[in-house]
C-alpha cells in the first residue's frame, strides 16, 4: 500500500515539475492568442478572448518589417548547411567507422576539439575577412560557418551511427559481388539512415539557432530569424502579444525537429559519447 | 592499414609494391579530406589571425595608427577592471547555471526513470525548454515573465498578495542564471537519463536481494555509474554556456554588470572598434574553453574507449 503510494505520489511530482517548466511556453502560447490589451494586465487575465492579432502584428500588417525575408534567409542558411554537412561527413565518417584510415581515433579527437574552440575566438578575423572581400551581409558566408560548426557533431555522431553497420554483413556482401555503390545504397543506408536524418536535424537546429556570427555578419539583406527578433521591439507602447506571436513562430521548425529526432537528441549533443 | 609503415624484406619488392600500398592508404584516406581541409581552413586560420591580431594595437577607427605592441593588449585586458569583471561574471554565470541545472537534471532524471501514467508526455514537456530558439527564450523570460507590471511572474505573486519585484533591475546576474537554468536543464535531464538508462539491472537486482535500501543502492551503485555521466553533462553544459551571447545579449545587453566575456568581445570589436584588444580577450577565453576542454575531452574519451571495447 505504502509502496503504490510512494510510486503514484512520485509520478505526481514529476508531472508537477514537467508543468512547471512547461509553464513558461504554454503561457507563451496563450498570451500570443491574446490581445494586446489583454496581454498586459496584472494579474494575468487567462480566460480573456483569443485573437489571431499577434501573429498578423508580427507578418507585418501592421506597419512593420516583415519577417518573411529573415524567416527565408534562416531556412535556406539551415538547410543549405545542413546538405553541406552530410556531403562532408558522410564520406569523412566512412573513413572513420567503416574503412578506417590510420589513427582515426586522432582525427575524431581533431573535429571535437574544433567545437571547443569559442566562437569569439575567430570572429574578428571572419568580420575583417567578410569586409574586405564584400562578403558582409551576404547569406552564404553564413552557410560556410554553420557548416563548419556543425560538422564535428556531424562527423561524431555518424561515426557511431555507421560504426552500428556489422561489418560481417558488408564483407558478405562484397564476397557476393557487390560493388561499393551497392554496398552502400543497399546494406549501409538502411541501417544508418534512421541515424543520419537525426543528424540533420540536429544540424538544422543548431543553425537556426544561432545568433552571434549572424547579428556581427549579417545587416539588412542576410538578416536571419533570431536576427530579426532582437531587433524587433522598438516600437512604443504594448508588444508582449506580438513577441509572442514572434517567438512562438519563429521557435516552431526547431520544436519540430527537437521532438522528430527526439531518440537521438541525446546522442547528438553529447558528440556521440552517450548512446 | 599499416601496409605503408609495415617494414618489407626486399628492396625489389619494396620497389614494386609500396606505390600501390600508398595509393590503397591514400584511397582509405580521401573521403576524409574534405571534411579535414574544410576544418583546418573554416576554424583553425582564423584563430592563427585572432592570436596575430591580438598582438597589435588597432582601432579600426584608426588604422593609420596600428602598430605592434606585444602583449600590451593581454595585459590591458588582464588589469582592466570592466574586462576583469567580465572575467569574473563569466566565470560565475558558468558555474551557477551548470551546477544548478546539473542537480535538477539529476533530480528529474531519477523521476522519469521510474515507470508512472504519462511518462511520454512529461518528458516531452521537459524537453521543452530545451527547444525553443534561445534569443525567443530571452525575449520570453525579460518581457513576459521578468517584466515587473504585467509579467507572469509578478501576475503570480499578485494572487498570493506577494511583492511586485523588478526582476532584472535588481539581480540581472540571476535573471539571466535563470532563463539559462530552464533552458539547460532538460539537456542535463537527457544525458543523465541515459546514464541511468544504461546501468546494469542485475547488479541493482543483486544490491536489492542483498538488502539495500534505495539510498543505499543511490549512493553506492547509481552515483559512481552516473559520475562520467554528471562529468560529461557539466563539462559541455560549461562549454556551451562560457561561450553564451544570446541570453546576455538580449536580457541585460551586457548592462548591470551581467556583460561576459563573448559580450565583451562582441562590444570591444562592434562597438569600440578595439581590434586588438578584443582579438587579446578572444584568446583568453580560447584559453579558459581549452582548460574546460582538456578535462571534456578525457571524459569523452574515457566513456568512447568503453564503448569501442564493448564493441
Amino acid at each position: 500500500m505504502n509502496a503504490v503510494l510512494r510510486r503514484n505520489g512520485l509520478g505526481l511530482v514529476a508531472w508537477l515539475v514537467g508543468i512547471v517548466f512547461f509553464l513558461p511556453i504554454a503561457w507563451m502560447a496563450l498570451t500570443s492568442f491574446h490581445s494586446e490589451a489583454d496581454a498586459a494586465t496584472n494579474p494575468p487575465s487567462f480566460a480573456a478572448s483569443l485573437t489571431l492579432d499577434g501573429y498578423r502584428e508580427f507578418f507585418g500588417s501592421g506597419g512593420g518589417a516583415s519577417p518573411w525575408p529573415a524567416l527565408i534567409n534562416s531556412t535556406v542558411a539551415s538547410v543549405v548547411s545542413t546538405v553541406c554537412v552530410l556531403l562532408l561527413a558522410l564520406p569523412a565518417a566512412y573513413a572513420l567507422s567503416i574503412r578506417r584510415v590510420r589513427k582515426w581515433t586522432d582525427v575524431l579527437f581533431f573535429f571535437l576539439s574544433t567545437k571547443m574552440l569559442p566562437v569569439v575566438a575567430g570572429l574578428l578575423p571572419i568580420y575583417l575577412f567578410a569586409k574586405n572581400t564584400g562578403m558582409l551581409d551576404n547569406i552564404w558566408l553564413l552557410v560556410i560557418l554553420y557548416t563548419s560548426m556543425n560538422l564535428p557533431i556531424a562527423v561524431w555522431m555518424m561515426q557511431s551511427f555507421l560504426a552500428e553497420v556489422p561489418v560481417a554483413v558488408i564483407e558478405a556482401a562484397q564476397i557476393d559481388g557487390a560493388r561499393l555503390p551497392t554496398v552502400l545504397a543497399r546494406v549501409v543506408a538502411p541501417i544508418a539512415l534512421p541515424g543520419i536524418a537525426a543528424t540533420a536535424l540536429i544540424c538544422f537546429i543548431f543553425s537556426w539557432n544561432e545568433l552571434l556570427f549572424a547579428r556581427v555578419l549579417t545587416g539588412v539583406v542576410a538578416e536571419t530569424a533570431p536576427v530579426f527578433l532582437t531587433g524587433f521591439i522598438t516600437s512604443q507602447g504594448l508588444f508582449l502579444a506580438k513577441v509572442c506571436a514572434a517567438s512562438l513562430v519563429v521557435s516552431l521548425p526547431v520544436l519540430a525537429a527537437g521532438f522528430a529526432a527526439q531518440d537521438k537528441l541525446v546522442q547528438g549533443l553529447s558528440l556521440g559519447a552517450v548512446k | 592499414m599499416t601496409a605503408t609503415t609495415a617494414p618489407l624484406a626486399t628492396a625489389p619488392v619494396r620497389a614494386t609494391r609500396q606505390p600501390s600500398a600508398r595509393l590503397r592508404a591514400w584511397a582509405t584516406r580521401a573521403p576524409l579530406m574534405p571534411a579535414l581541409v574544410f576544418m583546418v581552413v573554416v576554424t583553425q586560420l582564423p584563430f592563427v589571425a585572432t592570436l596575430v591580431i591580438s598582438l597589435f594595437d588597432w582601432n579600426a577607427l584608426y588604422p593609420k595608427a596600428r602598430h605592434f605592441t606585444g602583449l600590451d593588449n593581454y595585459r590591458q585586458v588582464l588589469t582592466d577592471a570592466d574586462l576583469r569583471h567580465s572575467v569574473w561574471t563569466t566565470v560565475l554565470l558558468t558555474v551557477t547555471v551548470v551546477l544548478v541545472s546539473l542537480v535538477l537534471g539529476l533530480a528529474l532524471a531519477l523521476l522519469l526513470n521510474r515507470k508512472f501514467r504519462g511518462r511520454g508526455i512529461v518528458r516531452t514537456l521537459l524537453i521543452a525548454p530545451f527547444l525553443v530558439v534561445p534569443v525567443a527564450a530571452a525575449l520570453l523570460w525579460k518581457h513576459v515573465l521578468y517584466n515587473p507590471e504585467y509579467g507572469l511572474l509578478n501576475g503570480l505573486l499578485h494572487y498570493v498578495g506577494g511583492p511586485q519585484p523588478d526582476w532584472i533591475s535588481n539581480t540581472p546576474l540571476l535573471a539571466v542564471e535563470a532563463s539559462l537554468v530552464w533552458q539547460w536543464t532538460p539537456f542535463m535531464m537527457l544525458i543523465l537519463l541515459a546514464g541511468l538508462q544504461s546501468r546494469d539491472p542485475e547488479q541493482i537486482e543483486a544490491a536489492r536481494v542483498d538488502g539495500a535500501n534505495d539510498w543505499q543502492v543511490f549512493r553506492h551503485l547509481t552515483l559512481p555509474h552516473l559520475r562520467r555521466y554528471l562529468e560529461l553533462g557539466a563539462l559541455l553544459g560549461s562549454i556551451y554556456i562560457v561561450q553564451n551571447f544570446d541570453a546576455v545579449f538580449t536580457i541585460t545587453s551586457g548592462g548591470l554588470g551581467t556583460a561576459n566575456l563573448p559580450y565583451t568581445v562582441y562590444q570591444s570589436f562592434y562597438q569600440a572598434h578595439e581590434n586588438g584588444l578584443a582579438s587579446a580577450a578572444g584568446v583568453l577565453v580560447v584559453i579558459g574553453s581549452i582548460i574546460i576542454a582538456t578535462f571534456a575531452l578525457r571524459v569523452v574519451s574515457s566513456l568512447f574507449r568503453e564503448e569501442v571495447s564493448r564493441a
